[in-house]
C-alpha cells in the first residue's frame, strides 16, 4: 500500500481524503495545514490592530476587507484540514495549549500605520510566494484551498504596497515611518521560510511526499529578488548591508539570518507571543454563549419542522 | 412509480485534484442505487474517478431572483480587486 501510495504521488496525482494514506502522511499534512490555519487567524491581531485607526474611510474599508479574507482563509484551511479526520475543537485546543504552531512574524507588533502597510506588502507577499508553490501540493483539499486563496490574495499586497508608496510620496516624518517598518519587518519576513534547507527537520519527507514542493532556500531567493526590487522602485532602503545583485546567479545576495532571534520567537519568547495567544483565548471563551445559543436555535428549529411534518 | 422515487443530483470529479461538478440528476429509492445510476448515467466512458450523490430536497440553495438583495453590498466595493491599485514603472511582480 505504502508503495502504491507513493507511486501515485511521483506520478502527480492527488491524494483525497477517502484514499488510504500513511499514518505519518495524515499527521503531517494536519500539523502544517492547522498551523497554516492557525497564521491566518492569528494573523488578523497586528493589523485588526489599527482598524479603527486608519487614516481614512477608504483605508479602513480596504483594511477591513482585507482581514475579512483572512478570516475567509482560516475557515478554508480548517475544512481541509478536518477532511484528515480531526475536529475544529481538537484544531483549536491544539492551539490554546500550544502544541500547534501559527507563523511567527506575527509575534511581532504593529506599532504604526507603516506597518500595515509593511505587513500587507512584505508578509503577504511571502506567504504569498509559498503558497503559490503550494497550489501544487499532493493533498488535493490542501491544493484546492490554496487556489482560491491565491486568487483573494493578490489585492492583500497591493494594497499593503500601495501604502508604502503613498507614505514614500508623502512629507519626511511619513518617508521616514515607512522606511521604519521596512526596517523592523524586513528580517521576520524572511524568517518566515524557515530554517535553511540543510537543517529544516520536516522538509526531506515532505518533498518525498510532494506536501513541500519548493525547498525553504528557494522559496525565500525567489522573494528576496522580487521584494527587493519593489523597494527600489518607491525608494526604500532594504536593511541589510550585504544585499547585492549578482550577476552570476541572477540572484540577489543577502546577509544571513539571526537564526537565535527565530528560535528565540519560535519558542514563544518575541515580543507579542503570550498577548496573541491570551487574546486567542479570550475570544474564543467569550464566544461560548454565542456557539451555545446557535446550537439551541438550531434543536429549536429542527423541532419544530419535525413538528409540523 | 417514478413519483415515488427522490431526486438525486450527482456530482462528478473527472480528475484527481479536481473539484467535483454538477453534472445533472435522476431518480432513485436510495443512495446506493442513486451512485450506481449515476455510474450508469454520467460515467459510461469513464468521465469520472470518483461520483457523489446528493438527495436534491437536502440542498438548500439561494435563489437568483434575490440577486440583487443577496449580493448588493458586495458590488460596491473596487478595492477588493488588485487592479485597483497602480503599481510604480516596472514592477509586475506584485
Ligand atoms: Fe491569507
Ligand atoms: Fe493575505
Amino acid at each position: 500500500m505504502t508503495r502504491s501510495f507513493q507511486t501515485r504521488i511521483d506520478a502527480e496525482q492527488k491524494i483525497e481524503p477517502k484514499d488510504w494514506m500513511p499514518e505519518k502522511y495524515r499527521q503531517t499534512l494536519i500539523r502544517q495545514i492547522s498551523q497554516h490555519a492557525h497564521s491566518e487567524v492569528i494573523g488578523e491581531q497586528p493589523e485588526g490592530n489599527w482598524i479603527t485607526r486608519a487614516p481614512s474611510l477608504e483605508r479602513k474599508a480596504i483594511l477591513l476587507a482585507k482581514v475579512q479574507d483572512e478570516a475567509g482563509h482560516g475557515l478554508y484551511l480548517y475544512a481541509a484540514a478536518e477532511t484528515l479526520g480531526i475536529t475544529r475543537e481538537e484544531l483549536i485546543d491544539r492551539l490554546h495549549t500550544g502544541a500547534s504552531k501559527y507563523a511567527s512574524i506575527f509575534n511581532y507588533p504593529s506599532l504604526t500605520w507603516a506597518d500595515v502597510g509593511a505587513i500587507g506588502w512584505l508578509v503577504d507577499s511571502a506567504a504569498i510566494v509559498n503558497q503559490v508553490s503550494l497550489q501544487n501540493t499532493s493533498y488535493g483539499p490542501y491544493a484546492r484551498a490554496m487556489v482560491r486563496i491565491c486568487k483573494e490574495e493578490s489585492f492583500h499586497q497591493r494594497q499593503g504596497y500601495n501604502i508604502m508608496m503613498t507614505l514614500m510620496q508623502g512629507n519626511e516624518q511619513q518617508r521616514a515611518m515607512a522606511q521604519d517598518a521596512l526596517d523592523r519587518w524586513w528580517w521576520p519576513s524572511l524568517m518566515m521560510f524557515g530554517p535553511h534547507d540543510g537543517e529544516s527537520a520536516h522538509s526531506a519527507q515532505s518533498m518525498k511526499w510532494k506536501i513541500k514542493r519548493r525547498s525553504n532556500d528557494d522559496l525565500r531567493q525567489q522573494y528576496v529578488d522580487q521584494a527587493v526590487q519593489q523597494a527600489l522602485a518607491i525608494g526604500l532602503k532594504v536593511p541589510d548591508p550585504a544585499l547585492a545583485w549578482n550577476e552570476e546567479r541572477g540572484h540577489y545576495d543577502f546577509g544571513d539570518i539571526d537564526w537565535e532571534e527565530f528560535e528565540r520567537v519560535i519558542k514563544g519568547n518575541g515580543p507579542c507571543n503570550r498577548q496573541r495567544l491570551a487574546h486567542h483565548v479570550e475570544a474564543h471563551a467569550e464566544g461560548v454563549w454565542v456557539r451555545e445559543a446557535m446550537a439551541c436555535y438550531d434543536k429549536k428549529r429542527r423541532s419544530r419542522r419535525h413538528d409540523a411534518a | 412509480m417514478s413519483d415515488e422515487l427522490k431526486l438525486y443530483e450527482v456530482f462528478v470529479r473527472s480528475r484527481r485534484g479536481l473539484d467535483h461538478k454538477h453534472v445533472g440528476s435522476l431518480h432513485a429509492d436510495d443512495p446506493e442505487q442513486a451512485l450506481e445510476y449515476a455510474r450508469d448515467v454520467y460515467t459510461r466512458r469513464s468521465e469520472g474517478v470518483s461520483l457523489w450523490v446528493v438527495a436534491a430536497g437536502d440542498i438548500t440553495a439561494s435563489q437568483e431572483s434575490d440577486c440583487d438583495s443577496f449580493y448588493d453590498p458586495l458590488d460596491d466595493k473596487p478595492y477588493r480587486h488588485a487592479a485597483m491599485y497602480d503599481l510604480p514603472e516596472g514592477i509586475d511582480s506584485l
